[in-house]
């Protein structure tokens, strides 16, 4: 499945989508179909600082409990609160109302992510269909 | 062959179905090396045998049930009411597995989500678990989500007067779980010394543990308490070694406590020479996800019928592993139901009446002490209590000696506590103590103390 | 086909059961004079009646809870084929023997003098899993398994601290039980994961390179491993750590396929738990009580947890005379209770029985994987011992998955294998039948999986859509998870 290409991609299958100073980040289709029915989220605090590569919050499914880690550095301004009563959104539309966080980021931040084609062919590698 | 195993023609037949000659074969991959002879151990006893062996290590201990019985501190003597035990021994309860499969196991899991509500009524809390090991491992629980919860504070000031087999267990934990704790001692009315309280609060603690009633049988001001813990930022846990009293005493469920946890062995619960017993642990909503132990969690199937599940397993180590809330597994599932059995049987008015029978049985023996000029004795004589006192002695464990010569085991010698304590008997006294055997005790004290 | 029955297709909750003015017990009367708690503690620590406990007769709480027992799968209607778990007979001798008063009566605090029948059987019991384990000391303490294993770590923590020692690396295999993970952190280690060689064993390449990197505290590992396989290297491991100075820990779940045959203490384990609910047969009680003796090697006798009985000529005494003890892990000295029915249970099987039970459980395992070899896919082929691991590969044509043969072995009324578990096989069904089981009930077993991957192949809705027959069906657990409601509340229906 393609993956939207107006975004870039971590490998720990984070997306970023950046819009001059600011990034929101969500989780791919394959991170949500991989975790199942998410039934909570737990994102960072507004005005927290977040290091790439770190965790800055987790995502909890019946069966699984996944780290969300920040595909880039910055500092939180804004955490979706409809996932508060609608974790589903994560699962029902990963891309677009179940973004998770919006950080306010520096220039060249998303150095080093993948682009579109660059996470398919990581999907690929990894063995996922 | 063996009465609790399959018999020979079984074995016949499988081997052969498995082309295999003798069981021996099956053995191949281990290797010689760590091999062992025959166990040095007896042949196969039968039933009568072993039923002989047993009694004798039975009749061998001086029963409390002989004497008339005053033992507290920590573990209570309290009605056992006939149906709770008959009801355990059915075996779709006592031999059942953990409820993973739900819909075979709906007996356990609406058991569990009963015994969760009984505990949050009893504490006055929002949210409680299916159970822990006991009163000490609770409270080690406690400690550690609140270390959880607030991550850069790691000191626990713990009252003095947290009964030490507890205390022992949090020791043990100090050094592996990084955390440092400060003592806050009791005062001359046996309740937590509240300018030690304020003294040893600071922005690195992460709780505050009391125990109400205390192990010298003094109801805290936990109130009081609960506000400074909040002041200073830090968690509040309230211990309970004593459950019963909760039929009378508020918990700390009211005033802002964020875990009330501990015991509820006194619920009937056999003493079995300390086990098993029944741990409990409740806590806000806020902390649930936080919370350890195993949760019932109500949900519908898909026909729309109401049903019981384990839920919000995620803390939990089969799932979380590594970064799981606590490593519990295993807890005291049928000790559970077994307390809620009990507690359905003694219901509202049972839960209260047990609760005042004791106080005044304990009261009587108090004022029975302080009658026959032993007043000065009591250890605390301004600390209010519930239904265990402290008799200072300065030969307690002679005292006791003595008085089982009487035919009365008259409470707990505090010198298996330690020197931190004051040397005396803890008496413990509860409806199980007819008035006969209260007068015999205060006889026998104000001839022999 | 049997399904799980029951005779009611409803059962209210206790507290629905609830009308004023009934009570279920009476309470001896009050021979002393009535006291009010008011006259000696202050209004505000006091409360009333809790206003929602139930008003029930006996007769209610009697018959609520027999109706609730009637929709449980127990050991005693019929095979648990949990991996792992070795739900075996649990003999109703162990429940009388229990409940004798002079055993269920003791107080923990009472005179040594006093309990010396409580002591002598907690000594003979560790002497009993001394001569099991071939190891040196057995600590009775904790009350499950997990916490054994804790007590375990704590215990490896202390001897390498005293020595001056800090390395903070416990190796755990990617197949082991959640506990071992979970434990390591508790008890303040760091967890490296070693992965399995293909066969499903000990990798002992990534051993040796672990333990040339430094800092390897210890290695946890449960024999036969969580496949069902013996650990063929576990005596060059165990001599592979001991050489630096590290530690061997042994997850005793597994013990049920070797008792009698091997010795742990040969295999160079340092400690050892022991599940008393699974070896023992000590009954699961629905999720406890438990009991998890750790048995250690001279290394660690030390630090021990305390009290420990020792035997001075006839007499018995709790001695905390251990200064490098790690401390208690829980109040007291153990679950007494459990101790009293896995002694029993020794003595019931004697030497040959104990034996009899590993060679049962390795036959048993080894019938039930011949009888459903080809229809489900073997996770590793190599020899099992008293459990055996498949997978649900061959169903995945109709998209049929483990969980889904589960649902429907629910239909067939026996209670579904260990799903899932080990992590490192997709799609697992861990198989562990126990010596308790005759060939009829594995004959039954193995008929009803057959059936059902025929079923997979030709009417897969079917078994997607099981269980049919059980008291409810497949439940919303997503829901539990996002609505959680772990409470009755009086007026929310």
């Amino acid at each position: 499945m393609a993956q939207p290409g107006d975004r870039m991609y971590a490998r720990t299958h984070e997306w970023v989508k950046v819009e001059g100073e600011t990034a929101t980040i969500g989780i791919t289709q394959y991170a949500q179909e991989q975790l199942g029915d998410v039934v909570f989220v737990e994102l960072p605090a507004v005005g927290r600082q977040v290091a790439r590569d770190t965790t800055m919050g987790t995502i909890e499914s019946v069966k699984a409990v996944s780290e969300v880690f920040a595909p880039v550095s910055g500092t939180v301004t804004a955490g979706n609160a409809e996932l508060d009563g609608h974790p589903e959104l994560i699962n029902q539309d990963p891309y677009g109302n179940g973004w998770l966080v919006r950080l306010h980021i520096a220039a060249g931040a998303t150095e080093g992510l993948l682009d579109a084609a660059g996470y398919d062919a990581f999907l690929a590698e990894e063995g996922a269909h | 062959m063996h009465r609790y195993q399959a018999g020979s023609e079984d074995r016949r037949r499988m081997l052969a179905a498995i082309g295999a000659t003798s069981v021996e074969q099956l053995f191949e991959t281990i290797p010689s090396g760590v091999r062992c002879g025959a166990l040095d151990l007896p042949s196969a006893q039968s039933e009568e045998e072993v039923r002989r062996e047993f009694w004798a290590y039975a009749t061998a201990n001086a029963a409390p049930e002989c004497f008339a019985s005053f033992l507290g501190a920590g573990v209570y003597r309290h009605v056992m009411p006939a149906a709770a035990d008959a009801l355990i021994q059915r075996g779709e309860f006592f031999t059942a597995y953990t409820p993973y499969q739900p819909e075979v196991s709906q007996g356990t899991l609406q058991a569990i989500f009963e015994f969760q509500t009984f505990v949050c009524q009893l504490t006055e809390m929002d949210v409680a678990n299916a159970s822990m090991y006991d009163g000490a491992t609770a409270v080690v629980e406690a400690v550690l989500m609140a270390r959880r919860l607030l991550p850069g504070r790691s000191r626990v000031v713990v009252a003095g007067s947290l009964h030490p087999e507890y205390r022992a267990v949090l020791d043990t934990y100090e050094e592996p779980a990084g955390l440092g704790l400060t003592e806050a001692p009791w005062g001359s009315d046996g309740r937590i010394d509240r300018q030690a309280l304020a003294a040893a609060l600071g922005p690195d603690v992460c709780a505050v543990v009391v125990q109400s009633p205390n192990v010298l049988g003094v109801i805290e001001d936990l109130p009081a308490i609960g506000e400074a813990a909040k002041a200073a930022g830090a968690q509040s846990v309230h211990a309970v070694a004593e459950a019963t009293s909760l039929g009378v005493l508020a918990p700390g469920g009211r005033f802002g406590f964020d875990v009330v946890c501990g015991e509820l062995q006194a619920f009937g619960i056999p003493p079995a020479f300390g086990g098993p017993h029944l741990g409990f642990f409740a806590t806000r909503q806020a902390h649930l996800r936080q919370m350890p132990g195993r949760l019932a969690g109500e949900t519908v199937d898909s026909e729309g019928r109401r049903g019981y599940v384990l839920t919000l397993s995620t803390r939990e180590q089969h799932i979380r592993r590594g970064k799981a809330t606590s490593n519990i597994c295993t807890n005291h599932g049928l000790m559970a139901l077994y307390t809620s059995i009990v507690l359905s049987l003694l219901g509202k008015k049972g839960v209260r009446e047990l609760a005042l029978a004791s106080y005044a049985t304990a009261e009587y023996v108090k004022s029975g002490v302080r009658g026959s000029g032993l007043g000065a004795r009591l250890a605390f004589p301004d600390g209010p209590t519930y239904n265990e006192f402290l008799v200072l002695h300065d030969d307690p464990d002679g005292l006791l000696e003595t008085l089982k010569k009487e035919g009365i085991l008259g409470g707990v010698s505090t010198t298996r506590f330690g020197a931190r304590f004051p040397s005396g008997v803890l008496v413990a006294a509860t409806e199980k103590n007819t008035r006969q055997e209260c007068d015999r005790l205060i006889d026998a004290l104000r001839r022999l103390a | 086909m049997n399904g799980t029955k029951a005779l009611r297709a409803r059962e209210r909750l206790i507290f629905e059961h609830s009308s004023a003015g009934r009570v279920g017990y009476q309470l001896p009367h009050l021979e002393v004079p009535a006291a009010d708690p008011a006259a000696t503690l202050p209004a505000e620590l006091l409360r009333g009646e809790l206003a929602d406990l139930p008003e029930v007769s006996e007769v209610d709480v009697v018959r609520h809870y027999t109706r609730l027992s009637k929709w449980n799968y127990s050991v005693d209607e019929g095979l648990y084929p949990l991996g792992s778990c070795t739900m075996k007979y649990n003999p109703r001798l162990n429940e009388e023997l229990a409940r004798l008063p002079g055993l269920a009566q003791l107080h923990p605090l009472q005179p040594d003098d006093q309990v010396q029948g409580a002591l002598a059987l907690m000594w003979q019991l560790e002497q009993a899993l001394i001569a099991v384990t071939g190891m040196t000391r057995v600590t009775l303490q904790p009350a499950a398994g997990a916490h054994g294993e804790l007590a375990g770590m704590l215990m490896i923590r202390k001897a390498l601290r005293q020595r001056g020692d800090n390395r903070r690396k416990v190796l755990i295999p990617d197949s082991a039980h959640g506990t071992n993970p979970a434990t390591a952190v508790f008890a303040g280690f760091d967890i490296v994961e070693i992965a399995s060689t293909a066969q499903g064993t000990l990798d002992l390449a990534a051993l040796r390179r672990q333990l040339d990197g430094g800092d390897v505290a210890a290695l946890m590992i449960t024999v036969p491993n969580t496949l069902g396989v013996f650990e063929p290297d576990i005596a060059t491991a165990s001599a592979l750590l001991h050489e630096k100075g590290a530690f061997l820990y042994m997850d005793g779940a597994n013990l049920n396929a070797f008792v009698g045959v091997a010795h742990p203490g040969k295999m160079g384990a340092d400690a050892l738990h022991i599940n008393l609910h699974k070896t023992f047969s000590t009954p699961h009680g629905g999720g406890g009580p438990g009991a998890g003796p750790v048995a250690v090697s001279e290394a660690l006798v030390p630090y021990l947890p305390v009290p420990m009985v020792e035997r001075h000529g006839d007499r018995f005494v709790l001695s905390s005379d251990r200064p490098d003890s790690i401390g208690k892990v829980r109040g007291f000295y153990g679950n007494f209770g459990m101790l009293v029915r896995a002694l029993a249970y020794i003595r019931s099987l004697g030497r040959d029985g104990l034996r009899g039970m590993a060679e049962g459980a390795v036959l048993n395992a080894n019938y039930v994987r011949k009888g459903l070899e080809g229809s489900f896919k073997l996770a590793y082929d190599g020899p099992s011992m008293h459990e055996v691991v498949f997978d649900d590969t061959l169903q995945a044509a109709t998209g049929i998955k483990n969980i889904d043969i589960a649902k429907r072995l629910l239909d067939y009324g026996f209670h579904p294998p260990t799903m899932s578990f080990p992590l490192i096989v997709h799609g697992a069904l861990m198989i562990e039948p126990t010596e308790s089981e005759g060939i009829e009930e594995l004959d039954a077993f193995i008929a009803a999986m057959r059936e059902i991957a025929r079923e997979a192949k030709e009417t897969p809705d079917l078994v997607k859509g099981a269980p049919y027959t059980t008291p409810v069906s497949r439940l919303d657990e997503v829901r539990a998870a996002r609505q959680p409601i772990l409470r009755w509340r009086r007026g929310a229906e």
